[in-house]
């Protein structure tokens, strides 16, 4: 029986399981279980962080150590490649590969320019005294929490540089790949803006 | 695959997430109480991650299914929150 379903299936070229909840792309379906998983990680970090601090009388207030400023920036360009990556998906739906490189390009940049700012950052801090061990337990929550969203950037910006890679590969038709790359993309964004305001603001 | 609803005002989106943003940061260095300051900051937080989340990522136009998945670590991390973090005061204040 289930063959013979199994069969049908195959003939038909369906997916199995078809219902109302069941999303139009199995991928995008993954991505987002994948990325709920993720926000627990970085959840329970905050969660971590916000607890330690609040059992902390000494806590440093941040934005004397870390530069408010420069990390604005840095935020702002996240939101630029957030804004270049929409930009190139809208453009693969009306099929124009040209502008989805370009944009998928620019949006690398931007992660690459992020990564090198983090790293500007990091050193300047560490050469300033400021280390994991440094400031109670200050230096290891702030470089364990950007650290770890430092590395979400890093294989964000390896895995849209593969994309651009293959952009011939895709089409008006077929650019799910690309729309799944983007949510990864944008859920670094939104991690960033909340450890932004939580690490670096408050 | 015809676009299924109209493209958001993408760039209407970036002036708002970086108009949000440079108000935080005027907001940290305005010298409010600091209870003040931090409910000001973690509101346009989670304002600011909402915008990417509904419009960025799509989800104000997608199935059901995917708005669940994405509410349920929220959720989790604030049941998470309410259990321990009373005990953790707790203790804070000396018991």
């Amino acid at each position: 029986m289930s063959q013979a379903v199994a069969a049908v299936d195959h003939v038909l070229g369906v997916e199995p399981a078809e219902s109302p909840l069941t999303p139009e792309s199995w991928g995008k379906l993954g991505m987002w279980i994948f990325l709920a998983g993720d926000a627990m990680s970085f959840g329970g970090l905050i969660c971590a962080y916000a607890a330690l601090r609040m059992g902390s009388p000494n806590w440093p207030i941040p934005s004397t150590i870390l530069g408010v400023p420069f990390t604005a920036v840095m935020t702002f360009l996240l939101i630029c490649s957030s804004v270049t990556m929409v930009k190139g998906l809208e453009s693969i739906k009306h099929g124009n590969r040209e502008r989805l490189r370009m944009f998928l390009l620019m949006t690398v940049f931007g992660g690459a320019c992020f990564l090198g700012m983090q790293a500007f950052e990091w050193t300047h801090l560490i050469e300033h005294g400021m280390t994991l061990t440094s400031k109670g337990l200050f230096g290891a929550t702030f470089f364990i929490l950007t650290g770890f969203h430092g590395c979400h950037v890093f294989s964000g910006v390896v895995y849209l540089t593969a994309i651009a890679a293959s952009a011939n590969s895709y089409s008006a038709d077929n650019h799910n790949s690309v729309e799944i790359a983007g949510l990864y993309w944008h859920f670094v964004d939104l991690v960033w803006i909340l450890i932004f305001t939580f690490v670096y603001l408050i | 695959m015809d676009l299924a609803h109209d493209e958001p005002n993408y760039m209407a989106i970036f002036y708002w997430l970086a108009a949000l943003t440079a108000l935080e940061v005027g907001v940290t260095y305005a010298g409010f109480p600091k209870l003040l300051m931090i409910a000001i900051l973690v509101g346009l937080a989670l304002t600011k991650a909402a915008m990417v989340a509904m419009y960025f990522m799509h989800l104000k136009f997608e199935r059901t299914t995917l708005g669940l998945i994405a509410l349920t670590p929220p959720l989790l991390l604030v049941l998470f929150a309410c259990i321990t973090y009373p005990d953790t005061a707790w203790r804070l204040l000396g018991h």
